[in-house]
């Protein structure tokens, strides 16, 4: 079919010709043969490369489906709302409790987002309203690197700084904390979810025209009012959808909260209080795991409902931000 | 000027963009309760001549802008002077019709909202006298809490009036204000502005020679960054000194 239509639109012309999808650049002065296999060529790169596209999608359902198959022991012996709700984790004894590790990623989430979605939004508000130019151009890249740097190093200046400063802030408040709490998970994670909102927000940001500023402008608006009225306004689609994105990263972030939250399973009271959030139960017993019954299959229940969250997130944001640019357009 | 009191003086206006220079030297007086149109080619610096008069060139862009414009006898480049308050002093309506992210009748209300206007009733008295003003209360009476993105361009743009006229400014600028609107609204635009200049000076931009006519009484005909030629509507159209004029009214540059 796809061979028929290229033939017809032989000699054409030197245009090139949109055929079913196929856009296939003719020349009308080079020799058949290597014209057909140029296109051939071109078939097969596309072929290729949608495969190629598949693959990480093909790869999410694999993991999930693994994921559940290896979960579906404990999910045999044990009810699920007992497994999520239970408040006791003791593998040797077979008791599979996971209450305390969904309560301690909820807790530094929480204030994680607290601390970081206010902080990164007016930065971005500074650095796309106020900043001049220059500034701006030099931050960008600056954020990005942020968001690139590996997580551990994140995790080691938590240990050498967040650490002993929230142990000096718990005893000036009166309470004995080791400083490995929730509260420093949660700051450290913090730092770590800034660049994903800034970076998102400041695209956002930028994609609101000149006109529609110089509009509130020219009503006697100063830039406060500009970016409080108009930017943030016209953006509150695209900022939801950097702050599911800043959570989505928040929720499954190991290493660096790992390192100074404390990894005691108890479903924490205060902020001061150590936590045991999930990634971190993951990242900890991996090694241990084989030789009590059953606790391979609850890591991986565990795994399977961290990425099922994280999933959510992300494609909750994507939707979000598709939606978004629909509408400002 | 026979017949005309000035509102806005431009003296020795010059907008440089790096070393080159967007509007040479421009002195002209745009007088009170006319409409001006502003006409030339696209790329002579319409824009940025209107723009120079609602100080929103950035600076930041690269842009420099010598000279003095007085407003009500008032510099507005003298470094002493609050920016807000002179932008208040216009209205501007761009090419696109611009509304706010938010309801019709918030846009309307949104000038005398940031200017303390808090009484409920007040402001919706205020808001009802504008978009009568501007011939728009009739269409959306209803559904005033509707999102203004709502609305059809042609009303978008008289909505922008109206939230313009709100900020009581006694100027009104215009970016080709109808460029993007069907036949029927440009001439609804048209006609307001129109009715507007009896309580209010408006400069116009346009390219549109035909739409100069029917609403000009002073034309300012820029050219390169210059003004090549400004003067009553009529004897500019009718009577044009210099030959680029000549030779744009006639549709050889344009
Ligand atoms: N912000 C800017 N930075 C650089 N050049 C500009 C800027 N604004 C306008 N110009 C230049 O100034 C000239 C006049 O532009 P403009 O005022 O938009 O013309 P018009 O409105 O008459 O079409 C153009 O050549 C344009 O490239
Ligand atoms: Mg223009």
């Amino acid at each position: 079919m796809r061979f028929r239509l290229l033939q017809k639109s032989d000699g054409v012309g030197k245009k090139p010709q949109r055929t079913d999808g196929i856009l296939a650049v003719l020349e009308t002065d080079g020799p058949a043969p290597s014209r057909k296999r140029r296109l051939i060529k071109d078939l097969a790169a596309r072929r290729f490369l949608f495969g190629l596209t598949l693959v990480p999608g093909l790869l999410v359902f694999v993991m999930l489906f693994g994921l559940f198959w290896k979960a579906r022991a404990i999910l045999a012996v044990k009810p699920l709302g007992r497994l999520l709700l239970g408040t006791t984790w003791k593998p040797s004894q077979g008791e599979f409790g996971m209450l305390a590790f969904l309560a301690g990623t909820l807790a530094v989430t929480v204030v994680a987002m607290v601390i970081a979605v206010p902080i990164s939004l007016l930065t971005a508000v500074t650095l796309s309203e106020y900043a001049p130019r220059r500034m701006r151009h030099a931050a960008r890249p600056m954020v990005d690197l942020l968001a690139g740097l590996p997580s551990v190093v994140y995790g080691v200046w938590g240990v050498l700084v967040i650490v002993p400063f929230v142990e000096r802030l718990a005893s000036m408040l009166g309470v004995s904390s080791s400083g490995y709490s929730i509260l420093a998970g949660g700051i450290v994670l913090a730092i770590m979810v800034f660049p994903t909102i800034i970076h998102v927000s400041l695209e956002v940001f930028s994609s609101v025209s000149k006109d529609l500023r110089d509009a509130a402008l020219s009503l006697g608006a100063n830039r406060w009012e500009v970016a409080k009225k108009v930017v943030l306004r016209k953006s509150r689609q695209g900022i939801i959808a950097a702050v599911v994105l800043g959570l989505s990263r928040a929720f499954g972030e190991t290493m660096a909260v790992l390192m100074v939250v404390g990894n005691i399973p108890r479903v924490p009271k205060s902020l001061f209080d150590p936590g045991y959030p999930l990634p971190a139960l993951l990242a900890n017993n991996y090694g241990e795991m084989m030789s009590v019954p059953l606790y391979d299959s609850a890591l991986m229940l565990a795994a399977l409902i961290l990425m099922l969250v994280v999933l959510t997130f992300n494609v909750a944001a994507r939707m979000i931000l598709i939606r978004a640019e629909r509408t400002a357009g | 000027m026979e017949g005309f009191r000035t509102h806005i003086s431009i003296q020795n206006l010059n907008v440089n963009h790096g070393s080159r220079r967007i509007l040479k030297d421009i002195t002209l007086d745009i007088p009170d309760r006319r409409i001006t149109v502003i006409v030339g080619p696209s790329g002579c610096g319409k824009t940025t001549l209107l723009k120079s008069l609602n100080r929103l060139l950035d600076p930041s862009e690269g842009l420099r802008v010598h000279g003095r414009i007085l407003v009500d006898g008032e510099n507005i480049y003298s470094p002493d002077v609050e920016v807000t308050h002179i932008r208040r002093k216009m209205g501007l309506l761009s090419q696109k019709p611009q509304v706010l992210p938010m309801s019709i009748f918030d846009n309307v209300a949104f000038a005398p909202r940031i200017h303390g206007l808090r009484e409920k009733k007040t402001l919706a008295r205020t808001v009802e006298h504008y978009l009568k003003l501007a011939g728009l209360w009739e269409e959306v009476k209803d559904r005033l809490a509707t999102p203004a993105s709502e609305l059809s361009v042609g009303q978008q743009q008289r909505l922008c009036l109206a939230r313009g006229l709100a900020a009581e400014p006694g100027i009104i600028l215009g970016d080709e204000p109808t460029s993007a609107l069907d036949p029927q609204s440009s001439k609804h635009v048209e006609q307001r502005l129109i009715d507007l200049k009896s309580d209010y000076t408006v400069v116009v931009v346009t390219h549109i020679l035909r739409q100069a006519k029917r609403i000009a009484d002073y034309i300012v005909f820029l050219y390169l960054g210059e003004v090549v030629e400004h003067g009553p509507a009529e004897k500019v159209f009718e009577r044009p000194r210099d030959p680029r004029t000549r030779a744009y009214l006639t549709g050889e540059i344009s």
